[in-house]
């Protein structure tokens, strides 16, 4: 690591500030942006970063190119990706033999190599710039933004898109009490989920009357398919920290803790970097800017517990306990981390701090709807053109971004149902698509915000087969200390298990319904309260696909296994022998040119032949 | 003091009561099966569960871990707390049909048929015995393992624990494990934790339940089920 200058005063940070500003303002040499989050990573960024530095040398670039290390920019769908500047061109799924040509063509000659660029799926044309692209149009990326902009690894390049700047305004200007009044005026609600107030959440902790007080940033992300808190930490970690850093000031506590599961292991790298980086220019510690407050921030890892994402199950786990929630009240803002006041908040939220105290409340309020302010992070997966993360405004509908940002179903299938909010939260069809996506109405529709996750399922879902997935994932996340919350997803599980299976009596529905409601009312914290979300919502809107699996014992979207038999098509069979080859069990068989046969005693019913015809022979029943 | 109503009744707690303390104290039953008064309260069960608040806002909470508010409204039998209640006890009763603790609350509020799978668990999860292990014997032999559905409770790392000094605390306070605590004769073949010549275990299973797993320190439970099994061999 390069020696890091101390910085003494609230004033020298400022004018550190200016000067990586006019720094990075001066650059002169063209910029190529690798991005190397931990999704650009699994797809080979690392690779690319390789052949690229070699391909540089090998053109005798050295001296006259910079090559950046970024985060996750949010479009995992073109990872990985580089961007050229000054002229912005946007290269996506970028393979380690494309970078000499790179290197020869676009960095030498300024020629564009046109293979490399983004075709949109929706306006079929070739994109130069990344933000010309639909996916980053309908986008607010005032979190997200940044990433595409700073090498993590570099508390310098921070501070080059003004990073701290929020921190040094804080210290020298304001007062506790008015840091939580812009707080509060900007209507920053926790990201976390449960959306409560930020700004109130502080106050208590602050008029807390014992001491020392702590806070604690929760970044135990542990929803199948959401990762928005991952790639804050892992592509802006400092914005994290002055986020945090700021929050104790406010609420008065002297020392901070990074809950992170150790799953993110580029996260928890990143973050320990920027830990010692911070520490190192006197940002962290003690006397800070020539204060008199003082400040640590420790990390602990957790190993993986969904429930240790509820606030006191975390705070159990951070002490070294078993990861289990307890009774609200006390809640941790009066008896927190060792039975003193703590504030919790999610990594999102924090990013959004120096945001709101470096262009106001106001800026902040002004985007976002009536209760809900602000942007939010949602990760747009499953059967979705445009898989990623999406930042957008509060009160933006789901039709805009599964159909607009996401770019709409792939295969030109049919859109069935999104599901929000991670495992707990729900199903909403095809008539809630205009809904606009804030706290209260997520809710309403039967679902909630959750983290930001956002799973697009197509006309191939069937909904019993989702919640229990869903189910399954929830029994074994469980807790386990209350009995409506063990006993209850368990059970959910079989009674869904059975009518999947084609088991199911007419009167299971009912039964399951009751069950879900008492799980619902009977557990004592939000993982137990949510988790009949996937039946209850599931139940609501797709009532009708489970009276077909217990009724007619049939599955309409063609998934349970136990409910379907597959079949060839005489008149539409070519008899290309596709299917007998991918077959595994040899249950198809047959001659070129000769409609083939599929024997149902052998058949698993596992949908290959399916998928490997071209001519829509199989037929599922 | 804090001023709160239960059921409609202005009544008076002291700092530090929980709901359910309060209520006993003003004569109201909440039924409870994981508290004792010697014991921290846990809140497993969801038995005492009350609806607190009114409207939109109103929920159920454990009354055992409830801390008694200035200003709460507390019902302890509106028709969300029974039905719940009643499932609660299906619930348990699906995992030890046999224990007569369960079936007397069964009884009590009219539950009548178990629609899940039956499961014999003989074991709520309730932790009694480990708080009774830790609290009261300072032993802390027995623990939680594992989450979800695979919790359990056992000794750490499934082996004997040196902290257990066979005191039967667990066995004693145990609500659901019929076996441990009276045996199918209740008169004479009090289990006692395989310190009983004969456990009465074995008339039901092939292999000795205790599980504590004590059996290699005493000796006669191993000794007895291995002749008992050579017994029913040569039978055979």
């Amino acid at each position: 690591m390069k020696a890091i200058k101390k910085i003494k005063t609230t004033e020298d940070l400022t004018q550190a500030i200016q000067y990586q500003i006019q720094k990075r303002q001066s650059e002169k040499k063209p910029v190529l942006t690798v991005s190397a989050g931990t999704c650009g990573q699994a797809r080979g960024s690392l690779k690319v970063i390789d052949s690229l530095k070699k391909a540089i040398q090998k053109n005798s670039l050295e001296d006259k190119v910079k090559i950046k290390v970024t985060g996750c920019h949010g479009f995992c769908e073109a990872e990985p990706n580089i961007i050229i500047q000054p002229q912005d061109i946007f290269y996506q799924k970028v393979q380690p033999k494309d970078t000499e040509d790179i290197a020869s063509q676009t960095i030498i000659n300024n020629e564009i190599i046109d293979r490399l660029l983004f075709s949109d799926p929706i306006s079929k044309t070739t994109v130069l710039k990344e933000n010309d692209i639909s996916f980053y149009k309908k986008q607010k990326r005032i979190l997200l933004g940044d990433n595409a902009l700073i090498d993590p690894t570099d508390i310098d390049d921070y501070l080059s898109v003004g990073g701290y700047g929020s921190l040094a305004k804080v210290l020298s200007e304001m007062t506790p009490e008015e840091v939580i009044e812009i707080i509060k005026q900007s209507g920053l609600r926790g990201r976390g989920g449960a959306g409560f107030p930020a700004g109130y959440k502080w106050e208590f902790t602050r008029k807390a009357k014992e001491s020392p007080k702590y806070i604690i940033c929760n970044a135990d992300e542990g929803d199948p398919g959401a990762y928005m808190d991952r790639s804050l930490l892992e592509g802006n970690p400092h914005r994290v920290l002055e986020g945090m850093i700021i929050g104790a000031y406010a609420v008065g506590a002297e020392e901070g803790t990074i809950y992170v599961r150790d799953e993110y292991p580029l996260a928890v790298k990143h973050i320990f970097l920027a830990i010692a980086q911070a520490e190192n220019m006197g940002l962290l510690g003690e006397k800070i800017l020539g204060t008199d407050f003082n400040f640590t921030i420790h990390v602990s890892k957790g190993a993986g517990a969904f429930v240790c994402g509820e606030e006191t199950a975390l705070i159990a786990s951070v002490e070294g306990r078993i990861g289990e929630p307890r009774q609200r009240p006390p809640f941790p803002a009066l008896k927190g981390l060792w039975k003193y006041p703590t504030n919790i908040n999610n990594v999102e939220t924090w990013a959004n701090v120096p945001l709101i105290i470096e262009k106001g409340a106001g800026w902040f309020s002004k985007i976002g709807t009536k209760g809900s302010k602000g942007t939010k992070i949602f990760s747009l997966v499953g059967k979705i053109n445009n898989t990623g993360l999406v930042e957008v405004p509060m009160g933006i509908t789901l039709r805009e971004v599964i159909f607009e940002i996401g770019g709409g179903i792939p295969g030109g299938k049919e859109f069935k149902a999104v599901q929000t909010g991670g495992p707990s939260g729900g199903c909403l069809p095809k008539n809630k698509l205009d809904l606009p996506i804030d706290y209260e109405g997520l809710t309403e529709a039967g679902s909630i915000m959750g983290s930001g996750g956002m799973i697009v399922m197509d006309e191939n879902t069937c909904m019993v087969d989702v919640a229990k997935y869903f189910l399954n994932f929830l029994r074994d996340e469980s807790c386990g200390k209350c009995l409506s919350c063990r006993e209850g997803t368990q059970r959910m599980w079989e009674i869904v298990t059975d009518i999947s299976e084609g088991k199911g009596k007419e009167s299971d529905i009912q039964f399951l319904e009751q069950l879900a409601q008492a799980t619902k009312d009977a557990s004592l914290c939000g993982l137990g309260q949510t988790a009949a979300n996937p039946v209850l919502s599931t139940l609501r809107y797709f009532r009708d696909e489970y009276i077909a699996h217990v009724k007619d014992k049939t599955c309409p979207a063609g998934v349970c296994k136990n409910l379907i038999t597959y079949s060839i098509l005489e008149d539409k069979c070519t008899g290309c022998l596709a299917c007998i080859k991918v077959c595994p069990q040899e249950a198809i068989s047959g001659e070129l040119k000769k409609v083939h046969v599929l024997d149902q005693e052998k058949c698993i019913k596992c949908g290959a032949c399916f998928e490997a015809c071209q001519f829509d022979a199989i037929k599922i029943e | 003091m804090i001023n709160l109503k239960i059921n409609g009744l202005e009544v008076k707690a002291e700092e530090g009561w929980t709901v359910l303390e309060t209520a006993k104290f003003y004569g109201l039953e909440i039924p409870t099966l994981c508290y004792n008064e010697g014991l921290s309260p846990y809140g497993g069960c969801r038995l005492c569960l009350v609806e607190i608040g009114e409207g939109p806002k109103a929920k159920l909470v454990s009354s055992c871990t409830y801390p008694a508010e200035e200003g709460l409204i507390v019902r302890t039998d509106t028709k969300r707390v029974i039905e719940t209640r009643k499932m609660m006890i299906e619930l348990m009763l699906s995992l030890a049909p046999n224990s007569k603790v369960i079936q007397d609350l069964a009884s009590k509020f009219g539950v009548t048929q178990v629609r899940f799978k039956i499961r014999n668990e003989e074991c709520i999860l309730c932790g009694l015995c480990v708080r009774m292990c830790a609290e009261q014997m300072d032993g802390r032999a027995i623990g939680f393992q594992h989450r979800g559905y695979k919790r359990k409770i056992s000794t750490p790392f499934d082996i004997r624990s040196e902290e257990c000094r066979l005191c039967g605390g667990c066995i004693y306070i145990c609500p659901a494990c019929q076996l441990r605590c009276q045996g199918p004769e209740a008169e004479t073949a009090v289990c006692n934790a395989c310190l009983n010549m004969d456990p009465t275990c074995l008339d039901h299973y092939d292999d000795l339940q205790c599980w504590m797993y004590d059996a290699g320190r005493c000796g006669t439970c191993v000794r007895e089920s291995k002749e008992k099994s050579k017994e029913q061999t040569s039978k055979q």
